[in-house]
């Protein structure tokens, strides 16, 4: 690390990229006064297991803390009070209960939250309940132990699938509603979306798509029935809103960072831009809230809601806070993700929203059990592998490489690549974990890179 | 104790659900389900079990190695 290091670090989210940013800080020297800040009342747990393994009723969900993997020394933990603003040019960040935490360097790692369900009053009904945190998984772990008739899962993406799959697994009759053609089409696409949609309905799900909630409708105070705009109506006790997420950034307007709906922007070594397009150097941000221009994607702007990137970013962004300049380094590893639903170990690697194409190169989409490469004009950007995980590897290094397209593997006879039916990312029914966003610091929406290229731009 | 296991990097080669059944548990064919705090009575096998992952994918405490 630097000779001249800071003496005050503060993280704001003390979540997965809070506590393994904290870890590299120490690991790699920093021993300064050291802040953790984080909205909910409990040190650093895991997300992942609580619309899985927490809902079977083997390990609770109070159960999912997180390792601490270095030696944190002296920390100052304000858990229980969230941020409520960065006044930059005081150096300090403002508490909920009016704390000002006077800092050198600033990591912000808020996050993201639930997109609630919109209407107030019905989300307020007794058996609607969201999942993001460790009390919503609760909430539902013991709404399903109640033994109710039906569950209704409002959203088909991972964290709706995975519900309703363990719903069919403890043997309670589900329906899930989606908006799009299938479920997983936002992260996905539409021919992957039919295996997923195979899946569920082998499994017993009453899987509807192509059509929405309009209402959810209670008696005395409790969720009965949602209506659907194909007219028909699901009588159910619980719904479990799963609608995608939402980041959280909203306590940065006013910090002069290029902050909005689809994250603080920073560099690809997680320095924040200012509102200028110019990198600061003392406010850094990793996780799910920072959207990054990522080099093997032509420096498209990614905001990735996986857990490895708030792992990996966190480190990157926590190295550079304290390194001297010529030892900084990129977060450059390629994004993954996995999932788990209705007894199929989903994983993915790369950006497959990017695709045009798909390409089924091993295994058997009809069968569930395969391999696949999504392609980008003349190379491969991605994979997705249904119980076909040790391949994941081979496929990474193909990406890492901007391999063109025919990939180099023997590909079983009558495969041939196919769009892989991505819907408009500006659609309002699309709930991608993975957010491209064009290569402007300042200026963002939600775009996809065309796929038809001039023959001179490369 | 604690312990997280990195699925991104798992390949579910399943010796962890052999040497310490009580905290790892494979789902289908491939898939990993594990305890993220299992009873210290687990302790010396989860380590193992640790130690033993082809892929090194799984993480404990710091005080507890």
């Amino acid at each position: 690390m630097s000779a001249a290091q800071p003496e005050r670090i503060v993280i704001v989210g003390a979540s997965l990229a809070g506590l393994r940013g904290a870890e590299a800080l120490r690991r790699e020297g920093f021993t300064g006064s050291l802040t953790i800040v984080g909205d909910e009342p409990h040190e650093p747990y895991d997300r992942p297991p609580l619309s899985k393994v927490a809902l079977t009723g083997w390990v609770p969900p109070e159960r999912t803390g997180l390792p601490w993997l270095a030696d944190l020394g002296e920390v100052d933990w304000r858990l229980g009070v969230a941020a409520t603003a960065l006044d930059r040019r005081a150096r300090e960040v403002v508490l909920a209960d009016g704390t000002r935490l006077p800092y050198d360097r600033v990591l912000l790692t808020t996050g993201v939250r639930n997109r609630p369900w919109p209407h107030a009053g019905q989300a307020a009904l007794a058996g609607v309940q969201g999942i993001r945190t460790r009390e919503d998984s609760r909430a539902i772990g013991d709404l399903l132990d109640a033994g109710p008739t039906r569950v209704l899962v409002v959203g088909a993406g991972f964290t709706g699938s995975e519900v309703a799959s363990v719903c069919g697994q403890r043997g309670l009759a589900v329906t899930v509603v989606e908006r799009a053609e299938n479920p997983l089409v936002g992260p996905l696409g539409g021919v992957v979306g039919e295996v997923a949609a195979g899946l569920q309905r082998a499994a017993g799900v009453d899987l509807r798509c192509n059509v929405t909630v309009e209402a959810l409708e209670g008696s005395g105070g409790r969720f009965r029935a949602a209506s659907l705009s194909d007219g028909t109506t699901v009588e159910a006790d619980v719904a479990v809103i799963a609608l995608g997420a939402l980041r959280n950034t909203e306590w940065l307007a006013g910090s002069g960072l290029a902050t909005g709906p689809l994250g603080v922007s920073c560099d690809p070594g997680g320095r924040a831009y200012a509102v200028n397009g110019m990198a600061v150097d003392d406010v850094f941000a990793a996780g799910d809230v920072a959207r990054f221009p990522h080099a093997l994607y032509e420096y498209e702007f990614l905001a990735l809601e996986h857990w490895e990137n708030a792992v990996v970013g966190a480190q990157v962004a926590a190295h550079n806070m304290i390194c001297d300049s010529p030892d900084r380094r990129a977060h450059v590893s390629v994004p993954v993700f996995w999932s788990v639903q209705f007894g199929t170990n989903i994983k993915s690697v790369g950006v497959p929203a990017l695709a045009s194409q798909i390409l089924v190169t091993q295994g058997s989409a009809k069968e569930s059990r395969f391999a696949a490469a999504y392609l980008d004009g003349d190379r491969v950007v991605a994979a997705v592998t249904f119980n076909h995980g040790r391949y994941l590897e081979y496929y990474r290094h193909l990406i890492e490489q901007a391999c063109p397209a025919p990939v180099p593997v023997g590909v079983a006879e009558g495969n041939a690549p196919e769009d892989a039916r991505f819907p408009d990312p500006g659609a309002p029914y699309e709930f991608p974990t993975v957010v491209v966003s064009g290569r402007s610091p300042t200026a963002m929406e939600a775009r996809r890179v065309p796929h038809e290229r001039t023959s001179g731009e490369r | 104790m604690k312990l997280v296991v990195d699925l991104s990097v798992c390949q579910g080669y399943a010796q962890c659900a052999f040497l310490a059944p009580d905290a790892f548990r494979i789902s289908g064919e491939e898939a990993l389900l594990y305890d993220p705090q299992p009873d210290e009575r687990l302790k010396e096998r989860v380590l193992q079990a640790a130690a033993a992952c082809p892929v090194q994918a799984i993480s404990v405490d710091r005080e507890q190695r």
